[in-house]
């Protein structure tokens, strides 16, 4: 085998764990349960290898792995160990192919965690990229499928020993469909492996670069800390220079109400932000609203548009930065929401037609997050 | 009057009070046995202002003892985890990230069985008698004497968590408590179960504890109530603390602050509190503690208390000083602890302490002088520098930014810093400075909480949030609480998707300061400083 891509380690996880919450805009799954999982494989059967998408040749083939369902289901039932591994084997069986590698269908959250796990115990490299550039909620919502790679055949596996195997054809909707179905009765998580694709396939229609961007924001993120630097800074600096570009700073303020549900598979509610109403800061007086569905989806102050999916919306703890998904926001904490812009690959027309503000049921079209506030705070 | 009593690793410190205002103050050696030193700290505060037993309206105890006995992983029972949930969780059984040392010093057992619910109230899969049984059968002939039992989603359905508790408590007797995740934390697996075994490992610590306390108030005639202090500030009686020790972890921090601010009037500053094994580092904004947020890590195990955010660092009073012949001075970690009124050189004995150090610099008065005087200054300069470049370190790292921040300097310890922070700026030195954690804790708050299962009209989610609030404001008033200062501090809502109605169980906590005292105020004008302004929170 040819010497390619670097080496992770357990010491990098930690970073990328809280780069991975940052780009979950607020969904994902909370990452530290993934990051245990890894912790465990890597020490059972060793470090993982890392591969850019340039270093796959176009003939390769290439099996996504995650973990699909409610976040707040997530932290509470924890899966049983093998169902990943199981899920892309069977896969690898319905297809009579094996995999040459797996790659990241999500960078934010858990599902920067569970290729790792796959990686790890198969032996298979991971590349770094994936198909949605932070989380999204529903299995149609990839870049992937944007420019034309179909979800299935997909595998659905449960912790009792089961799974489902799904195939719709090129009706990416319908698969998500039918496995959300799935993913309730198995108890609102389980594991999968679709958008089974070539490595020219990867290198047309994934985002690149998204599993190293984590684990560089996780580290901005603890350096300006260590530095007394302002994280939020740190963070504007780093994604400065890469395909995400644009950062702002939305709001500060306390959180005064949490309204949370399990609903169809998925975690919905808002979050009531009351502003710190600092003097000379008129601009953030007020209460801003957040929508989710496990993700943030668009942020509102006094009914004014602030930032909408597919821009990143995430909420920081006001001083350190440390992220806060959906299913830990609590009453009382304090805290700085950010927006992000997106890679241009994820504003394109086609792009909107499938994660855009009316794919979350919102009356109105995207608007970029650097068109609404035209300056740099 | 209330009194109001800090026991701490090093030193047990007691305050009178009436309404905010310190009639008295001590500080007494913390005993082994922890009573003793009670004892003796209320004889010493009778001679310095006498009170008729049947004057004091409640005593107030704050203790780190329970944390303390957690970190330094010492007197914890051998601790069972058993979860509920098989097949799901397997792929992290309990334990999991624990530090090692920890794990050994409760001889931890992790045990896996079928059991648990779905988020819709589904089982995983039924809970198996005998399969408990058997584990039940294999803790016996491990020597454990404490359970913890956790279950997927028991905070929205504790059923087998109970029943598996009835099986344990069967085959392995009433001396065995069984602690249940379900009345301990909320949603997060692992979190709740983290804090529910280190409740186990503590309940027989917290058994003779918690009697050997109400021993040593009944002993000196006060028929008053006794509480302990919560993480949250609040107070909870002595027969929840005998069940629930872990619920103590936080008071410690947290009274220290709240005390630190009534006693110097900031309501924005590091506090700064050295006792005798560590100085603890928090910071007050706008008069409340300010919060660790998603990771809150316990002697190295993650939990999801609410707590204050809070840097230690292995400096105190206690702490063992090494160092000679033109080599650079170590301070600590290792303490004297309780020790330290025999074994440092001051009180005639062979270990040099940071005190020493102090005492030689002239920045205290304590023991005997003379035993310190051969020190070389420059030792003592170099070591009291270095104890200030960690303290201020540690303070810099508590920082979020530039801007500046009074220093509070608190606790017993805090003759060890200097007059200010190069860098930071001055040290403010409030009086009655040495018994913050007491005064904390006798100004502690008194909580009302609701924990019901509401059902949700659709477009009714406002009005019933705003009924279980009002109920929460309502039972901390009936509790005690002074109606202008209650607010909200905690809110919880957990939907019950099985069950119809849209029903939610929603938890909600209110707090506020106690009523001050009925005493009449006039006959004691002119006993002790007072203490300015009103609570700072």
């Amino acid at each position: 085998m040819s010497e390619r891509g670097w080496t992770l380690g357990t010491e990098q996880l930690t970073d990328l764990a809280r780069g991975a919450a940052l780009l979950g805009t607020g969904g994902g799954g909370d990452p530290y349960i993934g990051r245990l999982m890894v912790e465990a494989a890597i020490a059972e059967y060793g470090p993982i290898t890392v591969i850019s998408p340039d270093e796959l040749a176009d003939d390769e083939f290439v099996i996504s792995t995650a973990m699909m369902g409610a976040p707040s289901v997530m932290v509470e039932k924890i899966p049983k160990g093998d169902e990943a591994v199981r899920a892309l084997r069977a896969l690898e069986r319905h297809l009579g192919r094996s995999a040459d590698a797996t790659i990241p269908m999500e960078c934010g959250g858990i599902n920067s965690m569970i290729p790792l796990v796959v990686a790890a115990v198969t032996g298979l490299p991971v590349v770094d990229a994936d198909g949605m550039g932070r989380a999204f909620p529903e299995l149609q919502m990839e870049t992937f499928g944007v420019y034309g790679i179909p979800a299935s055949p997909m595998v659905v596996a449960g912790d009792h020993d089961e799974w489902v195997l799904i195939d719709c054809g090129a009706d990416n909707s319908r698969v998500e469909w039918l496995a959300r179905g799935a993913c309730i009765r198995m108890g609102g998580a389980a594991l999968i492996a679709e958008y089974p694709m070539t490595g020219a396939d990867v290198k047309r229609t994934a985002i690149p670069g998204t599993l190293s961007l984590g684990v560089e924001l996780g580290a901005a993120i603890r350096q300006a800390r260590a530095g007394h630097r302002d994280p939020v800074a740190a963070l504007r600096e780093r994604l400065g220079g890469s395909i995400y570009r644009q950062l702002r700073v939305l709001h500060e303020g306390k959180v005064t109400d949490v309204e949370r549900r399990v609903v169809d598979g998925f975690t919905r509610g808002t979050v009531r932000i009351t502003g710190f109403n600092k003097p000379g800061d008129a601009a953030r007086a007020g209460d801003l609203v957040i929508s989710f569905q496990n993700e943030n989806v668009i942020a509102l102050r006094e009914g004014q548009l602030l930032a909408v999916v597919p821009d990143l919306i995430c909420v920081l703890e006001a001083d350190s930065a440390e992220p806060i998904t959906s299913e830990t926001l609590r009453y009382g904490q304090r805290v700085r929401v950010i927006g992000i812009s997106t890679p241009d690959l994820m504003r394109t027309p086609e792009a909107l037609a499938v994660f855009g503000p009316r794919c979350f049921g919102l009356d109105r079209d995207f608007t970029p997050l650097e068109q609404l506030h035209p300056t740099a705070d | 009057m209330r009194i109001g009593i800090d026991v701490g690793g090093t030193n047990t410190d007691a305050v009178l009070l009436n309404g905010n205002t310190v009639v008295a103050a001590v500080k007494a050696a913390t005993s082994e046995d922890v009573t003793s030193g009670i004892v003796t700290a209320l004889g010493q505060l009778r001679q310095q202002h006498d009170f008729a037993p049947d004057h004091i309206d409640a005593v107030m105890i704050g203790t780190t003892h329970f944390i303390n006995a957690l970190v330094e992983a010492s007197r914890l029972a051998p601790t069972a985890a058993l979860r509920l949930g098989l097949p799901a969780t397997a792929a992290l059984p309990p334990l999991v990230g624990w530090p090692e040392r920890l794990v050994q010093a409760i001889n931890g057992r992790g045990f896996l069985a079928h059991g648990g619910h779905e988020f819709d109230g589904r089982e995983i899969s039924p809970l198996d008698p005998d399969e408990i049984r058997r584990i039940a059968g294999e803790m016996a002939a491990a020597g454990v004497t404490s359970v913890a039992v956790s279950s997927v989603f028991s905070p929205v359905n504790s059923d087998f968590e109970r029943a598996a508790a009835e099986i344990l408590t069967a085959e392995l007797g009433d001396d065995v408590p069984i602690s249940l995740s379900h009345q301990i934390g909320r949603i997060g697996l692992l979190e709740r179960e983290n804090a529910t075994i280190i409740n186990a490992a503590l309940r027989h610590l917290a058994e003779g504890i918690v009697t050997g306390l109400s021993a040593s108030i009944a002993g000196e005639g006060i028929a008053a109530p006794l509480f302990l202090s919560q993480n949250d500030g609040t107070l909870m009686d002595v027969e929840f603390a005998r069940r629930y020790p872990v619920a103590t972890f936080a008071s410690g921090p947290t009274n220290s602050m709240r005390g630190a601010a009534v006693l110097s009037g900031e309501t924005t500053c590091a506090v700064v509190d050295v006792g005798g094994t560590t100085s603890d580092v928090g910071v007050l904004t706008a008069g409340f503690p300010r919060e660790a947020t998603v990771e809150v890590s316990v002697a190295g195990v993650r939990t999801n208390f609410r707590m204050p955010d809070v840097l230690s660092v292995g400096i105190g009073g206690g702490s063992r000083v090494r160092g000679h012949d033109g080599r650079a001075p170590t301070v600590g970690p290792d303490s004297v602890g309780y020790r330290l009124t025999q074994q440092a050189r001051v009180f005639g004995g062979d270990e040099l302490t940071a005190t020493d150090l102090a005492v030689a610099a002239g920045r205290a008065d304590i023991g005997d002088r003379s035993q310190v005087a051969g020190l070389e200054k420059s030792f003592v300069t170099a070591v009291l520098d270095r104890i200030s470049t960690d303290v201020a370190d540690a303070v810099d790292r508590m920082r979020m930014s530039d801007e500046p921040l009074p220093v509070v300097a608190v606790g017993g310890g805090s003759i060890l810093l200097p007059d200010e922070f190069p860098g930071l700026g001055p040290v403010l030195r409030p009086e009655n400075f040495s018994v913050a954690n007491a005064i904390g804790a006798a100004i502690a708050q008194v909580g009302g909480e609701v924990d019901r299962v509401f059902a949700i009209a659709p477009g009714q989610r406002d009005a019933v949030v705003d009924e279980a609030r009002q109920d929460a404001v309502d039972r901390a008033v009936a509790a005690g609480a002074d109606p202008r200062t209650v607010s909200i501090v905690d809110f919880d809502e957990v939907p019950i998707p099985y069950l119809p109605g849209n029903a939610t169980r929603i938890r909600c906590k209110a707090v506020g300061d106690l009523q001050i005292d009925r005493a009449d105020t006039r006959a004691l004008a002119g006993n002790g400083p007072g203490v300015g302004g009103g609570v700072g929170r």
